[in-house]
């Protein structure tokens, strides 16, 4: 799940990171009375979950309390488009308006998890403001890692030789120590997937904080972070994502026109894959998973139907704990309740597959049934009528 | 050890009172698998279809003899419930639970490290070993058959895609075990190449990978210097947005890392057989044996 930049700071504040003085508002005559509070001038940020915010024109400076009453006015509402949203852009509903702070250095600093060692790993470099994999690709000697265990945490001299690597002394040494290790406890004790702080800022007088800030944080483990998961923000996502996501279901929009329904993510992706083989696009992922009942395959037929794009749908299951009969069933009552207008192929195999076939075949409704993922692919390009 | 399971494998069920738990332990059963345990803790003393039920993993190996464990144990429990079958002395534990938080993975892990305990999962189908009659999991047992290829994948269905797929071809399978697909997971595709490798029943290996972190890059490592059998694999996601989760946890694309065509181009430089398309897996294999 991904959070805004004020709520992520929130949080961090809360494990005792640094971050610059400011609040979140809907109101510009707000934005302007928190500018004079900061002593004139202040930093508009508009709160999206995309990045490249800065270069969409969605953070200013404003140099006086009523120039941050007007760029609040400008961005509160705008569709703001960067390379993360999609040419259709986000709605701005609220801007964190911060002090705006002397920068001696842009640093930065980031959290997640390394797969290859099974462990979280702090990575720092000095090239704040950067994104990072652009770092990487161009001077990985750049990027100082530092893994550390999540038992116990990272320890001070990790944060120490992340400091020095930085290049950092004295009284700012010390605070960028304590800043990575508060950042390190948030990100173990909120089940974070990502925090990441670009850039991480030396004020002129030496301070460290975060100006600013992004996390992401474990779906699985949500369960037992209530406060986090009412940060959820669910005009940030795709309705139909938010609509599949009360069923439990799986599903990510794409913008072809072959919907698909699959029991499985690998074999859901291969779907998505030999669809496009077969010179046709995909319009879903849609894994409906392993032990789906029939409520929620009724449910998954009606959502990706209700994409207007879908022209054709291929339902792919391969049961093994998900039951052949019971995915039948489900199609059947989902086309017979809500009416589809456009060809279904099916294709079935593993537990009770005899059975589902032969509900679908008694069922009297024009559903074509297809062997093998190929067979499957191919008749519902032709079912388009001449590709595309 | 040349094989993980074979005819003196005998199976505890963690969570078997559970729905899940009793359907997938009989269908074991009915396979030819030895289970002689269930464990839900405060339901000691009870019986599912003549399978009795212990309150903790040690007094089910203590009074059974159980070596291998299946677990159902519910996300928010099952780190738990894996160390447990560790701390017990279980030698094989097959996790089939979707959703355990990432951290608490990271901890059973670090704990396993310790023990002498072999992790398959979380996330997986299991293990099943057609010639001894040994199923630990959830996979469709009329698929398979005895015969010579070791299959190994990060996703079920796809690997009963290639099961489904040598058994229409008559070659059958070794051993075919799905490694699961979160990003911390107990065995790798190394740690099963390597009792490929060893096993004089495995003549040929599917590899099924896909999108997300370097585990196929890594085995592509390994195989170009440690593996002579023929290697047939697929990657999925080859057309999946970056940035998005597919599903599984450990399969997205992040930075520009973890694509399709990386992980495509190990492998073909590690002399591996590349199916484009799912549906071709067999087929491709077919061609490499010559048969």
């Amino acid at each position: 799940m991904k959070v805004h930049e004020y709520q992520a700071k929130e949080i961090l504040r809360g494990y005792g990171v640094p971050t610059p003085r400011g609040r979140v508002t809907d109101s510009p005559e707000e934005a302007g009375r928190m500018a004079k509070e900061f002593g004139g001038r202040a930093v508009v940020k508009a709160q999206i979950h995309a990045g490249g915010r800065g270069k969409g024109g969605g953070v200013k400076l404003a140099k006086a309390p009523e120039e941050a009453v007007e760029l609040s006015k400008r961005i509160i509402g705008m569709q703001l488009v960067t390379h993360q949203t999609g040419p259709e852009g986000r709605r701005v509903k609220k801007v964190l308006v911060e002090e705006a702070l002397d920068i001696a250095r842009e640093l930065y600093a980031g959290i997640t998890l390394d797969r290859a060692i099974g462990r979280p790993v702090l990575m720092v470099s000095a090239q704040g403001g950067m994104e990072i994999e652009e770092v990487a690709a161009k001077d990985p000697a750049a990027i100082v890692k530092e893994p550390f265990d999540v038992a116990w945490g990272l320890q001070p001299y990790q944060a120490r030789k992340l400091a020095y690597a930085l290049g950092l002394s004295g009284e700012t040494h010390k605070k960028a120590c304590a800043f990575f290790v508060a950042l390190a406890k948030a990100y173990v004790e909120t089940d974070a997937s990502l925090a990441e702080i670009n850039p991480l800022l030396v004020t002129a007088k030496g301070d460290v904080l975060a100006l600013d800030a992004k996390m992401n944080f474990d779906d699985n483990a949500l369960f037992r972070h209530p406060n986090i998961k009412e940060y959820r923000d669910l005009d940030e996502e795709d309705p139909l994502e938010v609509e599949a996501s009360k069923f439990d279901l799986n599903y990510i929009k794409l913008d072809g026109n072959v919907g698909c329904m699959v029991n499985g993510a690998g074999l859901a992706m291969s779907t998505m894959d030999i669809i496009q083989y077969a010179g046709g696009k995909p319009a879903n992922f849609l894994d409906v998973g392993g032990g789906a009942n029939e409520e929620q395959v009724k449910n998954a037929m009606r959502i990706l139907l209700s994409d207007k794009n879908v022209k054709a749908v291929l339902i792919n299951i391969f049961g093994g704990i998900m039951r052949c009969d019971i995915i039948a069933t489900g199609v059947v009552n989902a086309v017979k309740e809500i009416g589809i207008a456009v060809p279904v192929v099916v294709r079935l195999e593993g537990t009770n597959v005899e059975e589902g076939k032969a509900i679908l075949k008694n069922s009297g409704l024009a559903i074509i049934p297809a062997d093998g993922m190929k067979d499957a692919a191919e008749k519902v390009i032709a079912s388009l009528g001449g590709g595309k | 050890m040349s094989a993980w399971v074979d005819t003196n494998t005998k199976l505890v069920v963690q969570g078997l009172t559970g729905r899940e738990g009793t359907f997938h332990a009989l269908a074991a059963r009915a396979y030819g698998t030895q289970v002689v345990a269930g464990v839900t803790p405060g339901k000691g003393g009870a019986s599912v279809e003549g399978i009795p039920v212990f309150n903790s993993v040690a007094e089910a190996v203590k009074k059974t003899g159980a070596n291998a464990s299946m677990v159902f144990v519910p996300p928010s429990a099952c780190a738990d419930a894996i160390m447990e079958a560790a701390d017990a002395g279980v030698a094989l534990i097959v996790a089939i639970t979707e959703g355990i938080p990432v951290n608490d993975m990271i901890r059973a892990k670090a704990f396993l490290a310790k023990t002498n305990s072999r992790l398959i999962g979380p996330n997986c189908p299991g293990i099943i070993r057609p010639s001894a009659k040994v199923k630990i999991g959830i996979m469709p047992a009329r698929i398979h058959k005895p015969g010579f290829v070791g299959v190994v994948s990060r996703s079920g269905t796809l690997t009963y895609e290639a099961v489904g797929q040598t058994t229409a071809l008559g070659f059958g399978q070794s051993t075919c075990i799905g490694i699961g697909g979160d990003p911390i997971n107990g065995t790798s595709f190394i740690d099963t190449l390597t009792l490929f490798r060893d096993d004089p029943e495995t003549q040929a290996v599917i590899m099924i990978g896909e999108i997300g972190g370097s585990a196929e890059e890594e085995a592509a490592a390994w195989i170009r210097t440690n593996l002579k059998k023929p290697v047939v694999s697929f990657i999925a996601g080859r057309t999946a947005p970056p940035g998005r989760r597919m599903g599984h946890a450990g399969a997205i694309i992040s930075g520009g890392k973890g694509t399709a065509a990386e992980k495509v181009k190990a492998l073909k430089e590690a002399g591996v057989h590349v199916a484009d398309s799912p549906a071709l897996m067999g087929e491709t294999l077919k061609r490499v044996v010559g048969k």
